[in-house]
This record gives structure tokens, C-alpha cells and sequence, in this order.
């Protein structure tokens, strides 16, 4: 019996749709939880790179050597493609400290340190944008370079890098696709499962297509309303006890 | 004589090979409401930020209270909650409303109770008559009213003097008048004030002691009547010549 494409799709739906589910169920984990641990870091990091360097000259060249360690994460991790990344962490964990992580966990690992050294740099350019008077007015008042990052520039940075962060969200949801280098049983391992046990590329790869489709378009769309909540409204009006101030010439 | 609160001695400041301050002596008591004057690039500004170690001098001394703030072993975070400071720019923090602006210092400095924090910045926000804005973000806000919150921020920290860095520069003609009228209060009231202004004819008013500033050194120093109307020095008559013909 010959089907049509509709009939296809609608075969593997109602046969495949749980394969299907629990795929998007662990993209959406992995990339969720690697963009979250990944904006960490990033946060913690270029904090660390922003302090400004202490006069003791140990902890000055402490300092320059951290600042050293976080250069090197950031371009070793950006520099290699993250499937060659999955390779070589998973099996190396394996074949040389005996850890064995299941192929999940270890994805989420693999997602979080790539997006991490994408972050530091993301968080770096929010901080450099964040004018200078807000770190200036935070000590003025006596707060410590912690306690000026921690209550007055990262709030403000984490808004102004929302939309970067959106992006690395949906680049990691489509991105972990290449963890079934690591038999990850993400969307596209299922999706590739599917298609061997039906022999039906085409109709397959347009299930996952759509399915990938609406998890970036929904997630984009939810932090855009987070970015509206932030901002709040231009206008404000005062409790009616305010009287505007007449100056008084004597 | 009232009690001397900073001492500063031979202050020096460069920025890379350009000299701004160049050896400054200046004493500040308890009481006083000192004005800088003097044209623009002379250091007033840097003078105000090396006071309160915004920029690190490169040498002198700043005694506060008997010990150099400048040694290495000194608390400055501390040093700086004493010693307050009202930018050109408000600085206001943007991720802020007003009140949590003006208890942000207080509690996570200071260590202060939350609810005795909230009702001494409400007093002082109606001081400056900012209360009924105390939801606001600083962004819904015009640069006036920003100004008078900065103030009320730097008044809830309790602090022994208060630096104003050209308070009123960023302002149009009319909202001047509001954060000046703040300023009169204040020194009416007592408070240890140095400020670095444009406004001549505010600081005839309310200061009593004026230094006119020029090429990183004070050049004269004095009661305003002295500064003001008759200057000894040539570089002062030449800065103030507008002034004294509007004047008189």
C-alpha cells in the first residue's frame, strides 16, 4: 500500500510520537541546563576578569595567571567544534581516569563548558557596556568590587545580554544535535532511530524539523516578555504628596 | 575653631605624562562649605575624585580623621562610605528604584536593619521632596529629580562630608534652581560640604570658603567676599572678570 506524505506523517506520529517526545524531552534538558550552567560560568569568569588588579605584586601576578587559565578555557573551547569536543571528553574520560558518565550527563557537561567560553566573552562586552558612573557611584557609597558587580553592574549587564543569551538558548537546542556522535538519545538520534525502523528519510527529518522549529520560536518568544518585564514602563506617576519644588528667590 | 576632618598634602596626580595635579594643599573643617572654582581642565574635578579615591594619587597625603587614607593597609571602602559623593551624572543605579537607590548603601555596607533603612531613606527622600517617587526607576525620572535622589543616596549613608562634582552641569537653567535649593538646605543645616561648581553666584551665597583652582595647583584661597569681588590674584580676576562686572 502506497502512502502519501500526510499519511506518512501522520503514520510516525501516532507510532513514533513517544520516540519523539522523549528526544525533544532531552534536547530541551540538555540545552536548557548547558545554557544555564554556561551563563554561570560566564558570569562568574568575566567577573573575575573585570576586578581590577590588586597593588600587592603576588596577588598581581595570581591575578594575571587566573586571568591566563579563563583566556585559555575561552579559546580552546571556541577554537574546536563542540562534536570533536563530545569525542574527545567522553571517550578520554573514559579511556584514561575510568569515569564513565552515561552519554547524557555528559552532554549536559559538554554543552555547559562550550557555552561558558562563549559566555565569558558575551558577559565581557556587558559589563564594558555598562557605564562607567554605576561602578564609580557603587564604591563612592563604599561597596567592595564584589558587592558593586553582585547588586548594581551584573543586573544590569544580565538585561543588556538577554538577547545573547536567546541566541546561545536556541544554537544549543539545535547544536546537540551532534551529541549523537555520543549516542545521546537527543531529537536527532531519535529522529535517526526512526527513520531506520521505517525507511522513510524525507517525512522523518520534517517531523524533527518542526519540532525544532517550535521549541526555538517558543523560547525566543518567552524571553522577549522577560526582557519586557525587566524593563518595565517609560512613565511613572508619583503618589499625589510629591509638590514640585518652587525656587524662591530671596 | 571647629574640628579639622581632612587634611591633604601635596597632591599629585598624572595621566600618563600629563601632569593634572601638580602638589595641592587643602584643609576642610567640620562645618565648612567649601567651593572649587576654576576653568575647565584646571583639576578641580580630579582634585574631587582623588578625594575620595575614585583616582589613586600618585603622591601626597590625605589625612581623614588623623591617619593617611593612602597607606596601604587603610581601609577605602570604609574610608568612602564616610565621604560621599554627588556626580555630574546622577549615577543613579539604573537596576534600581529610588528607595532601594537610597538603601542599597546603608544595608549592604553599613549592615543596617532593612525596615530602619527604608524609613531613614524616606526621610530623606522627602527631604528632597522625592517621596512620592520612591516606586520610580531612575530612568522615569528628569535629571533634576535624579540629582535630588543621588542626594538624598549619598545623605543615607550618614556621611562626614559630601563631595558634589559639578552638581548642576548636566542640567537645564530651570531644574538648576531645584538641586541648588536641595544644596542650600543642607549646608543650612550644617553638613561638611566641598563642592566643585560653575555657579558663582550659589557659591557667593552659601559657601565660606571659595578656592579658585587653575593648572592643578589652588591658586587663591579665601572667604568668597575676598575670592569673589576682589581677587588678589591675576589668573582669578581674569576667571571671574564676568562675574565682577555683572555684579557690580
Amino acid at each position: 500500500m502506497e502512502r502519501t506524505f500526510l499519511e506518512w506523517i501522520s503514520y510516525i506520529l501516532q507510532n513514533y510520537g513517544s520516540w519523539f517526545l522523549r528526544g525533544t524531552g532531552v534536547t530541551l534538558l540538555i540545552s536548557f541546563l548547558g545554557t544555564a550552567v554556561g551563563f554561570l560560568i560566564g558570569l562568574a569568569f568575566a567577573s573575575i576578569r573585570s576586578m581590577p588588579l590588586p597593588h600587592n605584586r603576588i596577588k598581581k601576578q595570581l591575578m594575571k595567571f587566573v586571568n591566563f587559565l579563563i583566556t585559555c578555557y575561552v579559546e580552546i573551547f571556541r577554537g574546536t567544534p563542540m562534536m570533536v569536543q563530545a569525542i574527545v571528553m567522553y571517550f578520554g574520560m573514559q579511556e584514561f581516569m575510568g569515569i564513565n558518565f552515561s552519554p547524557t550527563v555528559a552532554g549536559i557537561i559538554i554543552v555547559s563548558v562550550n557555552t561558558g567560553a562563549y559566555m565569558v566573552e558575551v558577559v565581557r562586552g556587558g559589563i564594558d557596556s555598562i557605564d562607567m558612573g554605576q561602578m564609580e557611584a557603587a564604591k563612592s557609597i563604599g561597596m567592595s568590587h564584589w558587592q558593586a558587580m553582585i547588586y548594581v553592574i551584573l543586573p544590569q549587564t544580565i538585561r543588556n545580554i538577554l538577547p545573547a543569551t536567546c541566541n546561545e538558548f536556541i544554537i544549543n537546542i539545535k547544536d546537540t544535535s551532534v551529541l549523537n556522535v555520543i549516542s545521546v538519545t537527543e531529537l536527532f538520534f531519535v529522529t535517526k532511530s526512526v527513520k531506520g525502523a521505517i525507511y522513510r528519510t524525507y517525512e522523518t527529518f520534517i517531523v524533527a524539523a518542526v519540532i525544532y522549529f517550535i521549541l526555538t520560536i517558543t523560547i525566543t518568544r518567552i524571553i522577549r516578555q522577560l526582557e519586557k518585564r525587566i524593563d518595565g514602563t517609560k512613565k511613572f506617576t508619583p503618589a499625589s504628596s510629591t509638590m514640585p519644588i518652587v525656587f524662591v528667590k530671596k | 575653631m571647629s574640628k579639622n576632618i581632612i587634611s591633604i598634602r601635596s597632591l599629585k596626580k598624572s595621566f600618563g605624562c600629563n601632569e593634572i595635579l601638580k602638589g595641592v594643599n587643602y584643609e576642610i573643617n567640620e562645618g565648612d562649605v567649601a567651593c572649587i572654582i576654576g576653568p575647565s581642565g584646571s583639576g578641580k574635578s580630579t582634585f574631587l575624585r582623588c578625594i575620595n579615591l575614585l583616582e589613586r594619587p600618585d603622591s601626597g597625603e590625605i589625612i581623614y580623621e588623623g591617619k593617611n587614607v593612602l597607606a596601604e593597609e587603610y581601609n577605602v571602602n570604609q574610608y568612602r562610605s564616610k565621604v560621599g559623593m554627588v556626580f555630574q551624572q546622577f549615577n543613579l543605579f539604573n537596576n534600581l528604584n529610588v528607595l532601594e537607590n537610597c538603601t542599597v548603601g546603608p544595608v549592604k555596607v553599613l549592615k543596617k536593619d532593612p525596615e530602619e533603612s527604608k524609613k531613614i531613606a524616606m526621610k530623606f527622600l522627602s527631604q528632597v521632596q522625592m517621596s512620592g517617587f520612591a516606586d520610580a526607576k531612575p530612568k522615569q525620572l528628569s535629571g533634576g529629580q535624579k540629582q535630588r535622589v543621588a542626594i538624598a543616596r549619598a545623605l543615607t549613608m550618614n556621611p562626614k562630608v559630601l563631595l558634589f562634582d559639578e552638581p548642576t552641569s548636566a542640567l537645564d537653567p530651570e531644574t538648576v534652581g531645584e538641586v541648588l535649593k536641595v544644596m542650600k538646605n543642607l549646608a543650612s543645616l550644617g553638613l561638611t560640604m566641598i563642592i566643585v561648581t560653575h555657579e558663582m553666584a550659589f557659591a557667593k551665597d552659601v559657601s565660606n570658603k571659595i578656592a579658585f583652582m587653575d593648572g592643578g595647583v589652588i591658586c587663591e584661597e579665601g572667604h568668597p567676599n575676598e575670592i569673589l569681588v576682589n581677587p588678589k590674584n591675576e589668573r582669578t580676576k581674569n576667571f571671574l572678570f564676568r562675574f565682577i562686572v555683572g555684579e557690580s
